[in-house]
């Protein structure tokens, strides 16, 4: 009696983990794919074998940049004939170990973003001597060469920085804060350092806690309503840039606001005014060019860059230009 | 069923029948989930039971492992402790700042992690015995004290947010070789946290089963007032948890230090919940005074098996941590219901 029961309890244990896993399976089933849009890239596509290629990236979940990366890493898998595996984690440690699964499962090119270059070292060294060709974007050019990634795709972030500051100087600004989302961010404090260095005025750095909005908003506010001589603030991130939005109002203050990184909405608020302008690291190139780089480079050892990291930004979007990036931001 | 000897309802008397014996143990049911999520993992996706990437998920399991033994035998004592996650990150900080500042050995700057890591656990311990206060709120604290820490005295010491590399400094090699280098077993590369991983897990278990300090260990969590009554050591055995805790943060900080050469000072947030959740997966009570340093063993395999094994098996990676919190509960729910009905055939 007891037995019986015992094993039909056992059995919902299991029936229930293999439901959820077939469940996930049904949910992640083939990925539609973000592109397409070139229309039947397969037909036109000469027959090439099909890659495999897994894009490694240091994103916390729920992040709207990488999706803009992702859909790049996507369009060019989808013209090239190659299976994209996407990973992410934002924990150093942990994203090398997905590096170094991406080794085990017998891909044929690697991208990683290297923004935790120290804890990724060492697998991304392996997975290049293991004769995998690995390519890095976003972050890490300064350390891509020397781990043997074979081409870099990004910003340089003090360039980047450097871009905001003209601007500012342009728009004629005064005193402009410098909002981190992320304390420790090394390539977050890099921008900020290129600000302070071509911006007339003076900048701060304001610390914020990107995992919590409200934190982002009220801390804004408040650094406004201490000082109300502040007439520019540049946040790193487009989700930010939003919320700043509101936070300026709720200080009452004047300054304009700007950011690095776009997305849709930031794009509608520089062109109804409401935000002074944007500084793009045209994420979608990164995860494009990237992913093409695997299958160009399988084709015949072609790489781009000549050992110098590929600049894909700063691209300046203000009102001016507005209109010629539109379909960026559809 | 032949009786030839006396009746054998006595309860008394723990034999039960093989199930019962089973899974009256604390980690039985987190085995059986492991092992049920181990074959689908294995059905699913063919690269998960390759040798390279069984060395690659032990590795993944270590470093949630190693804290978990900490975790698990504090938990057994009936406390929690929210700065494990970010103990790690400040056991590692404080040496490599200390030989960027002083200069000299790396084992020296080991030692002095040490030191300071022990001290983060004798100070979470003495204040939770001083001011009578949960677990809860002053590893709370301490949480949040650690983690400003970490980056302010970075900032102030380095000017950065990343403590430089110490690959250059004398003793680097061998400390390398102590706390981050590979063994080679049957061709295949393992990384040497799997094996203190073991190695923890088996002095714990031995702590726990054949020592006096087990008996005290049970009895603080179980019923600390009752075990206070009888002679139990109460406030030492608590104090010494969480030295026991920060002893596990600091291997695995030097081994981050070692394996990395540099720090991220913002790191290790978060991952102190990963630590409780593979004790608690294991079958320890978070009211304390039951559990197993094999179950928080097994609860941090079943956490490296889940996270590598979406990886290998080109899932999604969207559905992750859903997939996880859907594993945990079933794990768990599984269980406490073997557990459950195990009980009602043989003695807790």
């Amino acid at each position: 009696m007891l037995k019986s029961r015992i094993t039909r309890w056992s059995r919902v244990g299991v029936a229930g983990l293999a439901a959820t896993g077939a469940l996930l399976l049904a949910a992640c089933g083939s990925p539609a794919g973000a592109g397409g849009a070139a229309g039947g890239g397969d037909a036109e596509a000469p027959q090439t074998e099909k890659l495999k290629v897994a894009l490694v990236t240091h994103a916390a979940p729920g992040d709207t940049f990488w999706d803009t990366i992702r859909a790049g890493a996507e369009n060019a898998a989808d013209l090239n004939n190659i299976d994209l595996l996407y990973t992410s984690d934002p924990d150093g440690a942990r994203q090398a170990q997905l590096v170094q699964q991406a080794v085990d499962q017998g891909v044929d090119g690697i991208v990683v973003t290297l923004a935790k270059a120290d804890a990724m070292s060492g697998e991304v060294k392996k997975a290049a001597e293991a004769g995998i060709p690995v390519f890095s974007i976003n972050a890490g050019e300064n350390d891509f060469k020397s781990m043997g990634v074979l081409a870099h795709f990004g910003q340089n972030e003090f360039i980047a920085g450097q871009a905001a500051g003209e601007q500012l100087n342009e728009a004629g600004k005064t005193k402009a804060i410098c909002v981190i989302q992320e304390q420790g961010h090394v390539g977050l404090e890099a921008r900020c350092e290129g600000l302070a260095d071509t911006f007339e005025g003076t900048s701060e750095v304001l610390y914020v806690q990107g995992t919590d909005m409200t934190n982002v908003a009220s801390t804004i506010t408040s650094k406004l309503q201490t000082n109300k001589d502040i007439d520019a603030v540049l946040t790193l991130g487009a989700p930010f840039a939003m919320t700043a939005v509101d936070a300026i109002k709720d200080a009452g203050s004047s300054a304009a606001l700007a950011t690095t990184d776009l997305n849709p909405d930031v794009y509608a608020a520089i062109k109804d005014g409401t935000m002074l302008f944007g500084i793009d690291q045209q994420p979608f190139m990164q995860g494009y060019q990237s992913v093409e780089a695997v299958r160009l480079f399988n084709e015949g050892g072609y790489v781009l860059g000549g050992g110098q990291a590929v600049l894909t930004g700063p691209a300046v979007v203000n009102a001016a230009n507005a209109e010629s990036v539109a379909a960026q931001f559809k | 069923m032949s009786t030839v000897t006396a009746p054998k309802f006595d309860e008394r008397v723990a034999t039960g029948n093989l199930f019962t014996r089973f899974f009256s143990k604390p980690e039985a049911g987190a085995s059986t989930a492991a092992l049920v999520l181990a074959i689908m993992f294995a059905v699913v996706a063919p690269q998960f039971t390759q040798p390279d990437s069984i060395a690659t998920i032990l590795y993944g399991a270590s470093t949630v492992g190693i804290m978990a033994v900490g975790v698990s035998l504090l938990m057994i004592g009936g406390e929690v402790d929210l700065s494990a996650g970010v103990g790690v990150i400040s056991a590692a900080l404080s040496s490599s700042l200390f030989m960027y500042w002083f200069g000299g050995n790396v084992w020296v700057g080991a030692t002095i992690g040490l030191v300071f890591s022990l001290l983060v656990g004798l100070l979470n311990g003495w204040l939770l015995t001083k001011t009578k206060l949960s677990s809860f709120i002053i590893t709370l604290a301490t949480f949040f004290m650690l983690t400003g820490l970490n980056l302010g005295v970075t900032r102030l010491i380095t000017g950065g947010v990343a403590a430089p590399s110490i690959a250059n400094w004398p003793g680097f090699e061998s400390a390398a070789a102590v706390f981050a280098s590979d063994i080679p077993v049957f061709g295949v590369k393992v990384k040497i946290t799997v094996f203190y991983w073991i190695l923890l897990v088996a002095i714990a278990t031995w702590v726990l089963k054949r020592t006096r300090v087990g008996n005290w260990i049970f009895a603080s969590g179980g019923a600390p007032d009752a075990a206070r009554a009888v002679g139990v050591p109460v406030v030492r055995t608590k104090i010494g948890l969480y030295m026991g805790v920060s002893f596990c943060a600091w291997l695995l900080g030097m081994h981050q230090l070692f394996a990395f050469k540099t720090v991220q000072s913002g790191e290790g947030i978060g991952n102190e919940f990963l630590y409780i959740i593979a004790a608690v997966v294991g079958g320890c009570l978070m009211t304390g005074g039951y559990g197993s340093a094999i179950g928080g063993a097994i609860g941090a395999l079943i956490y490296g098996m889940a996270l590598k094994g979406v990886v290998y098996a080109e899932w999604n990676p969207d559905w992750l941590k859903f997939f996880l919190g859907a594993m945990l509960l079933g794990a768990t729910v599984l269980n406490f219901t073997l557990q459950r009905r195990a009980a009602q055939g043989g003695k807790k």
